[in-house]
């Protein structure tokens, strides 16, 4: 392993309980660098940096800081200093007692904890506030005394779990631009969490983006916003404009009926993929013969430096488009998407695929419930068979009641004319439906699929082969 | 019928009965006490019997025992009741909130009957009531009292301070001297409220339990009012109040709002 990184993630799970939070997470960090772990609610972020920090022992895999293995190494052991979500300053000490906890632990002289307390306080912008009680403190105070506690230990690794989520939104802007240059000036390694993907492209210099205890791209932000890997990744970080299309050949790829060039080569022909384009990439004018699609637009808003305008294209797309020119609702426009400015992206998947077992000739059951399906020749009860089901045959309901099995909408994509969904059935396998129909995250569905949009193959099993 | 509308619906209004139980209840007697205390028995203003008090060697030595016993009661309530509290609260060792039910299921049946059935469980093993029984006894009763607040405090005690400690370099020990034990501090004294202002004023269990032979504060009172001597009973009573007043004053100054987080007080 190369001399400079100094946290390493290698291969980690962990459950709690039946839940699977962190699924095979491998991280190397960079000695010196500020690295945001960025994610929804619930992606495991949290989990990851309370791991590195010692409060969780990962249950398969090895965490290591400074080439020594933590697995089994208590949180007061490591060479790491956390600023809690919450801040957690001790409401029984001063400012002065807080920031010098942990100098008092180490057995500092008096004098030498005085001066350490003090340049700290000075470098965070609160000399003066050291006999406060830290209650008497506005929440950015109390955000400054936390990392004041921390830094003042000279920890080798600064975690921040979403420090700065209790601030309104200035303070915030503030506070981020201290972090940068608090981070330059003391050149230790800044992990930071949190699930604000503008504070995540501002701060750091190393993303790592995660969903559902997956890292799913790591990267700089640049990379990370003009270069997605997925649909995910595209649509929790920026705005964007995500579509269905067919990679024809190297450098040409076809959506919303339309052939565009793009720079994008080697994922062969004629093969589904995903594209983004960011709304500020689409070239938008009144309508004319150079555009490459036409279109009306459906709505403008201004957004103080740019226009935010809806244009609906006759073939039923609908595109968001960033102008700093204002364009009239009900105006026929024309636009231009670069070859540049395509980003093309490999499908994850292209029908949802199931296991599951026939429970008669003419039944199957998959995700926890038993659906019909058409007579199956040479099947029978107890036989073991895969099924694929395209995405836009699934049929969801209102009522749980009224399908064969039930599930929750877990994340939804608007992909221009249609949203895709991944719903979580009741067996915790997921299946993915594209749908006209507006849902809303975290809706209990019932599941449908008929009969004839059932395919069905047997699974041969190796011992019988 | 639009008046007494209005009345019903003053939300105010509502606290009307017990107003009245209050005042007939609480008031009254009260000011009965101070009557009888400070009131010749032919009429007129009189300090004689709380004096009295202060010469009488016997209820003086009565009202020491009885300080002493509630103070160890107190104490040893302490020092049972915290590490419960703490196993209780702490998620590693008790992962039901019904394990908690069972500690204060004792309160359920009436103090009374279990000290009488602990009187007889000492006679019927053969053991000599006195002091070491009256300790018993109390701290039996008490004990509940002690445990509820302190769990609650801990309880609801952001884990995150204790992990702060941890991460900046103290050890498990050290983490509960220096960040959890000063946070719980408005739990124990709301603790120590609970158990000190009853086990002060207690008499049915120092009869029971030590067959009248330690008398506490609470017995001369009730003996003196037995035999009709009401009112140095009353100004007996007074004092009695006066400390239990004293103690909450004390208590509640130190921690201020801090006590309500006790969650019984």
């Amino acid at each position: 392993m190369s001399e400079d990184i100094i946290i390493s993630l290698d291969h980690v799970s962990k459950w709690f309980g039946e839940k699977r939070v962190l699924k095979d997470v491998s991280l190397n960090i960079k000695r010196g660098e500020f690295v945001t772990i960025l994610g929804p609610s619930g992606c495991g972020k949290t989990t990851t940096l309370r791991i590195i920090a010692g409060f969780e022992t990962p249950d398969e895999g090895n965490i290591s800081i400074g080439g020594n293995l933590m697995n089994d190494v208590q949180p007061h052991k490591r060479p790491v200093n956390t600023v809690f979500q919450r801040y957690a300053l001790f409401p029984h000490l001063n400012v002065f007692d807080n920031i010098a906890f942990g100098l008092k632990l180490k057995g500092m002289s008096r004098s030498e904890i005085e001066t350490r307390v003090m340049r700290v306080l000075k470098m965070v912008s609160m000399t003066d506030y050291e006999w406060r009680n830290v209650d008497s403190l506005s929440g950015g105070q109390q955000q400054r005394v936390a990392i004041a506690r921390a830094i003042v230990n000279q920890p080798a690794v600064l975690l921040l779990d979403e420090p700065l989520s209790a601030l309104d939104h200035k303070m915030r802007k503030d506070m981020q631009i201290e972090l940068k240059q608090m981070h330059k000036q003391l050149g230790i390694t800044f992990v930071y969490v949190t699930h604000d993907q503008e504070e995540a492209l501002t701060l750091s210099d190393t993303v790592v983006v995660m969903n559902n205890g997956v890292i799913q791209q790591i990267g700089s932000p640049t990379d990370i916003y003009n270069e997605p890997v997925n649909c995910f990744v595209a649509d929790f970080i920026g705005e964007s404009n995500i579509f269905n299309a067919t990679m024809i050949e190297d450098r040409k790829v076809s959506f919303m009926g339309h052939e565009f060039e793009c720079v994008d080569e080697g994922f062969g022909e004629n093969v589904p993929v995903d594209v983004v384009v960011r709304p500020e990439d689409i070239y938008i004018m009144p309508k004319t013969d150079k555009g490459q699609f036409d279109g009306v637009v459906a709505s403008c808003i201004f957004k103080g430096v740019h226009y935010e305008i809806t244009v609906n294209t006759p073939d039923g797309y609908e595109l968001m488009i960033q102008d700093y020119n204002p364009f009239e609702a009900g105006m026929e426009v024309s636009m231009i998407i670069k070859p540049n400015d395509i980003q093309v992206m490999r499908k994850e998947r292209i029908c949802n695929t199931f296991e599951g077992e026939m429970t008669d000739e003419s039944h199957v059951e998959i995700l926890g419930g038993e659906f019909e399906c058409l007579p199956q020749e040479g099947l029978s009860a107890g036989d073991k068979v895969r099924v694929e089901v395209d995405f836009d045959k699934v049929d969801l309901t209102d009522d749980k009641r009224d399908g064969t099995c039930e599930g929750d909408i877990r994340f939804i994509l608007y992909k221009a004319d249609h949203y895709h969904l991944h719903v979580r059935a009741v067996n915790r396998e997921y299946i993915y439906v594209d749908t006209q129909d507006v849902w809303e995250d975290r809706d209990i569905v019932g599941i449908n699929i008929r009969p004839e949009d059932m395919r069905i193959t047997r699974i041969e099993e190796g011992a019988q082969a | 019928m639009a008046r007494i509308q209005n009345i019903i619906g003053k939300r105010s209004n509502w606290s009307f009965p017990y107003a009245v139980f209050l005042i007939l209840f609480v008031a009254l007697p009260m000011v009965l006490i101070m009557g009888y205390a400070f009131v010749k028995e032919g009429g007129g203003f009189t300090f004689s019997n709380i004096t009295r008090f202060f010469t009488d060697s016997d209820a003086l030595s009565t009202f020491a025992v009885s300080i002493e016993i509630a103070l160890e009661t107190t104490a040893i309530c302490l020092l049972l009741g915290y590490p419960v509290a703490w196993l209780l609260a702490n998620s590693k060792f008790n992962k039901s909130s019904i394990t908690i039910v069972i500690f204060i299921l004792p309160m359920w049946i009436n103090a009374l009957m279990r000290t009488l059935a602990t009187a007889d469980l000492f006679n019927m093993l053969g053991i000599t009531l006195g002091k070491g029984t009256l300790l018993f006894g109390m701290v039996y009763d008490y004990l509940p009292f002690m445990i509820y607040p302190i769990y609650n405090v801990l309880r609801r005690m952001d884990p995150s301070y204790a992990e702060a400690a941890q991460d900046l370099g103290a050890k498990p020990a050290k983490v509960f001297t220096s960040v959890t034990l000063p946070l719980s501090l408005p739990g124990i004294t709301s603790g120590i409220m609970m158990v000190f202002m009853p086990t002060v004023s207690t008499f049915a269990i120092s009869e029971f339990l030590t067959n009248n032979k330690i008398k506490l504060f609470g017995t001369i009172i009730q003996e003196n009012i037995n035999s009709s001597m009401w009112s140095y009973g009353a100004a007996l009573s007074f004092i009695m109040l006066i400390i239990i007043g004293l103690t909450s004053l004390l208590t509640s100054s130190s921690e201020e709002d801090n006590v309500a987080e006790g969650g019984l007080i």
